[in-house]
């Protein structure tokens, strides 16, 4: 073995050490708790559920179809919803249609909030036993799922939806959906 | 004013270390002794310095002044004194400190203990460590500074401790943890010592190695407390879940491990030079790597300090200068250098490498197991997970050669040895140890299963060839009880690290294959039964403890009708911090343990409890303590031991 | 730093306390292959738990779907890919193949083969004569000379 041939072989740890720094410095950047969504690519799951008013009243998967829209998964007991409830209304009233899930929560403190605050949903499910919200794959609220014409779903967000995560993320990718 | 001294020193600390880390590598550059020479009082000095700091956190958690943030925010008033104490280093800047102080330890140990080696060598030695020791308190003063003031507005009360941090096993387990992870930092010192010297001789082996066992002994004994620790606080009855966080204090031990087995192949025969050096730099460089692990939030963990990317960023830059610096040094240098002793295949060399690569295979499964789910979503994969059902996968794989050649390799002999004269007496340790494991599993195990009939034989091949060794080396030229007391201190190292290995194999493989779980309802006064054992709820009764009340569930325990013991398992209420914590009860004993853990009330009168058998469970840790009583051994072996007289003649002079 | 904080607060009571509920079975087999499900999935919400040992509301769910489809007879494989389908990979510890995970196998075995290689290529031959090299003796009475004593082996 020449000499040269030596130090290649014995430059070897600190190349992948120095690979492996390129990852650890990302990381720092992204977070580790934020899961991509399973469902991707693939249509809303069927369900039935109820209407948050009326409970005589059932939804299915036909009305996600149409058009663009956005699902939300919201509860009462969730802090980070009530922190972008006011940036839903203003959404909804710019003309975005969403359709809102009230997820493991009670139907009464849910007509309150909704009366207090606003509603931003053209649709609200109630999904008292967080059926539809486990075949979601919701591991917690609040989270938007954007869906495309066809129902089909295209993007998830975990966490509230602001001004930033609106105009940069969520928005281009709504403005591209048919 | 306290908390302001206690600054004031660390910023002393931190001068004397930039002192250190420049002087007296400078005065061996030059070859200027007195240079040299100031390099022991510097390393001394800047221990009590940072010392003092220390003590002036502890003094402000003993005396409630929760006028400094971090005692704000991690103790309160009616913590007992010795979990205020502990406290100190109970979150991330506190724990930092006794990193420095711990640091700085090390280095002052190594300034009085290395009378006997060359000056050159001890002024590099302790610059190396010196300039680790700036690293780590810049990082403290810059991003997490223990002594930050919460004036004007101070609270009247602090925050608490964590509950789970409220216990003797966590006093005890982060300065083991430390003492071994910084003490690598000496091998890493004396590495990079001899590589800028260019002398990569058997002299740096020999040297290192007692700080080095004394390092590993540490770390064992620290993840040992860890794992029991787990065990009985968490209420999951596990005792180890290949969490990131345990994952980044197995990998220092694994390279430690080798590094302690491969330093003696490298002082007796001069051979794996480079290869050693480069596992003395990896011992430590993954001992940082589990600081960034632990501190910059990259990985989701149970155990996570609550982090920020300015923290990340700072040991990342660290790590690369650290890391990315030595391992350059590493290629430069070591290239250059050639092994120069011959060994045949069939030698106590070659069984050394191959349980030095099967570690480090282990290594790098526990390594890219760990890292790997970050590149995985780095990459646009997505999110994965790495758990127990891979690890123990491979590990299984792994441990089969390795406890194989663990057998063999201390029979062997240096440099060359024919095959045949073993042949007899691993012929009589292989029977042996399938009649014990026979016995064994007869007696101990319920059923019996592939995995278990493994790991039992594996232990018994390991301790039985380790028996069989010592008689053999005690036999070899005089009569047993002449020859058994002529065996050196260093001997009796190995066969404890070994046999020590073999029990805790055993354990794992009991508890593993026959631990048996049981989360029943239960009304007072009804009863289970199983594993021959019978349990009586007898009831709940409240609880009042200084910062939290609950309740306490009672279970009478029979054996066929006999008593054995009562179990009296805990649900607190922590009232400042206002979180539940299940406190199980525990009847530990050699062959089993019976663990009980109470959960919820439920309706009429009833709560759900949770009871374990866990078999062999103690092994575990027993095992883990017989080996760290070898590292203890290996220390004292007189050939590490301090001669007298150079001491002295320098005391005179 | 606050948030962070106080979200780490929210989830130190998910593993504080143990998590303990009371399922009926059919028989062993289902209670055996329940705890082992329930330590294999992790619970998506929590920090690195499984849904046998978070307390958490999602975990508790997932072990109530487990439960149920363990009861309808399900094996191991279907409760898996039942989860994975809606929470993705990330909630089974043992991860799939995909080309990045490949390495979980390759890496250690392509050392352990680079190690043999090795030990094979640099062990002498027996039939070559064995001497200790000059420099080895060499670097031995260095040693020596430097340590003050004897080598006692």
């Amino acid at each position: 073995m020449s000499k040269k041939q030596r130090l290649l072989i014995f430059l070897v740890p600190l190349v992948l050490f120095l690979v492996a720094c390129i990852f650890l410095f990302k990381g720092l950047f992204s977070d580790p708790t934020k899961l991509e969504s399973a469902l991707i690519g693939q249509p809303v799951p069927a369900f039935t559920l109820q209407d948050i008013y009326q409970p005589e009243k059932q939804h299915d998967a036909s009305i996600f179809k149409g058009k663009p829209m956005l699902l939300n998964v919201w509860a009462t007991w969730c802090p980070t919803c009530y922190a972008e409830h006011t940036y839903l209304n203003k959404l909804a009233a710019e003309g975005i249609f969403i359709v809102g899930m009230n997820y493991k929560d009670d139907r009464k403190k849910a007509i309150r909030w909704l009366n207090e605050l606003g509603d931003p949903y053209q649709i609200s499910l109630f999904d008292k036993d967080g059926m539809l919200g486990l075949d979601l794959g919701v591991y917690g609220a609040p989270e938007t799922y954007l869906i495309d014409s066809q129902g089909i779903i295209r993007y998830r967000h975990v966490g509230d939806v602001n001004d930033q995560v609106w105009n940069n993320t969520l928005l281009p990718l709504f403005k591209e959906m048919k | 004013m306290i908390p302001e001294l206690g600054q004031f020193t660390l910023i002393i600390a931190l001068g004397l270390s930039v002192l250190l880390s420049i002087y007296p590598l400078w005065g061996a550059h030059i070859g200027h002794s007195g240079m040299m020479n100031s390099a022991k009082t510097l390393a001394v000095t800047q221990f009590l310095f940072v010392g003092l700091s220390f003590a002036c956190l502890t003094y402000a958690f003993i005396v409630n002044d929760f006028t400094v943030a971090y005692v704000a925010s991690h103790s309160n008033s009616e913590l007992p004194l010795q979990y205020r104490i502990s406290a100190v280093w109970g979150s991330h800047e506190g724990s930092l400190l006794l990193w420095v102080l711990i640091l700085a330890g090390w280095t002052a140990a190594v300034a009085l203990l290395s009378k006997q080696l060359p000056l050159e060598s001890v002024a590099r030695v302790l610059a190396v460590m010196g300039m680790l020791g700036v690293g780590f308190y810049l990082f403290i003063v810059i991003t997490s500074n223990p002594f930050e003031r919460t004036l004007p507005y101070f609270p009247v009360d602090g925050r608490d401790l964590n509950p789970l941090l409220q216990d003797i096993g966590l006093i005890l387990h982060p300065p083991m943890l430390y003492m071994g992870y910084v003490g690598f930092s000496v091998a890493f010192a004396f590495a990079i010592a001899s590589l800028m010297a260019g002398q990569l001789d058997s002299a740096w082996a020999r040297w290192s190695r007692p700080w080095t066992m004394a390092a590993w002994i540490f770390l064992t004994i620290g993840i040992a407390l860890g794992s029991w620790w787990a065990y009985y606080e968490l209420g999951w009855g596990g005792w180890w879940f290949w969490d990131p966080v345990e994952n980044a204090s197995f990998m220092p031990w694994l390279a430690g491990t080798a590094l302690i087995h491969s330093l003696a192949v490298t002082e007796k025969r001069g051979v794996f030079k480079s290869w050693t050096v480069l596992l003395a730099l990896s011992a430590f460089s993954l001992s940082l790597l589990g600081t960034f692990l632990v501190r910059s939030g990259v990985l989701v963990s149970v155990h996570a300090f609550a982090s920020d990317p300015e923290r990340g960023l700072f040991i990342l830059a660290f790590l690369i200068l650290v890391i990315g610096g030595s391992l350059l040094l590493f290629a430069i240098k070591a290239s250059a250098v050639k092994s120069n002793g011959r060994y045949q295949l069939f030698s106590r060399e070659t069984f050394l490498l191959g349980n030095n690569i099967l570690l480090i295979a282990a290594l790098i499964v526990v390594l890219l197991g760990t890292l790997l789910p970050l590149v995985h979503k780095e990459i646009g994969l997505g999110s994965i997970s790495i758990g127990e059902p891979f690890f123990n996968k491979m590990f299984t794989l792994l441990i089969v050669p390795f406890m194989l050649m663990l057998g063999v390799g201390p029979l062997v002999r240096w440099k060359k040895q024919h095959a045949d004269d073993l042949l007899k007496p691993l012929l009589l340790s292989l029977v042996i140890s399938v009649l014990l494991c026979v016995a064994f599993l007869s007696l101990f195990a319920p059923s019996i299963t592939w995995l278990a009939i493994l790991g039992v034989f594996l232990g018994c091949w390991v301790s039985v060839s380790t028996a069989q060794e010592t008689w053999l080396r005690a036999t070899h030229r005089n009569a047993f009880v002449v020859g058994i007391r002529k065996l050196s201190l260093s001997h009796w190292a190995m066969a404890l690290g070994h046999l020590g290995f073999a029990i805790c194999v055993i354990g794992i493989t009991m508890t593993q294959n026959f631990s048996i779980e049981k989360d029943v309802r239960m009304v007072p006064g009804d009863s289970i039964q199983f594993q021959d054992y019978e349990f009586q709820f007898e009831g709940v009764s409240p609880l009042k403890g200084p910062n939290f009340d609950g309740h306490t569930g009672v279970l009478q325990v029979y054996k066929g009708g006999q008593y054995v013991t009562e179990l009296a398992a805990e649900k607190r209420f922590y009232r400042v911090q206002r979180n539940v914590m299940t406190e199980a009860a525990i009847d530990a004993g050699i062959t089993r343990d019976l663990y009980a853990a109470l959960g919820e009330q439920l309706d009429d009168g009833a709560w759900a409890l949770r009871i374990y058998y866990k078999p062999f469970i103690r092994w575990i840790w027993g095992g883990a303590l017989i080996m760290s009583l070898g590292g203890l051994l290996a220390m004292l072996d007189k050939r590490y031991r301090v001669r007298r007289r150079p001491v002295r003649k320098e005391a005179i002079a | 730093m606050a948030k962070l904080l106080f979200i780490c607060s929210l989830l130190m009571p998910g593993w504080a306390m143990a998590a303990i509920d009371v399922y009926e079975f059919d028989s062993s087999e289902q209670e055996l292959l329940f705890h082992q499900l329930t330590k294999e999935l992790r619970c998506p919400k929590c920090q690195n738990q499984n849904i046998s040992d978070s307390n958490a509301p999602l975990a508790k769910d997932l072990r109530q779907k487990t439960y149920e489809l363990v009861k309808q007879g399900n094996d191991r494989d279907q409760v898996v890919d039942y989860m994975a389908a809606r929470f993705g990979n990330f909630v089974r510890y043992d991860p799939p193949m995909t080309p990045a995970t490949v390495f979980l196998w390759l890496g250690p075995v392509c050392f352990i083969a680079i190690g043999l290689f090795f030990v094979f290529r640099h062990a002498s031959r027996p039939k070559a004569k064995m001497q200790v090299s000059e420099l080895a003796t060499q670097e031995q009475e260095k040693l020596n000379r430097i340590l003050n004593k004897d080598n006692t082996e």
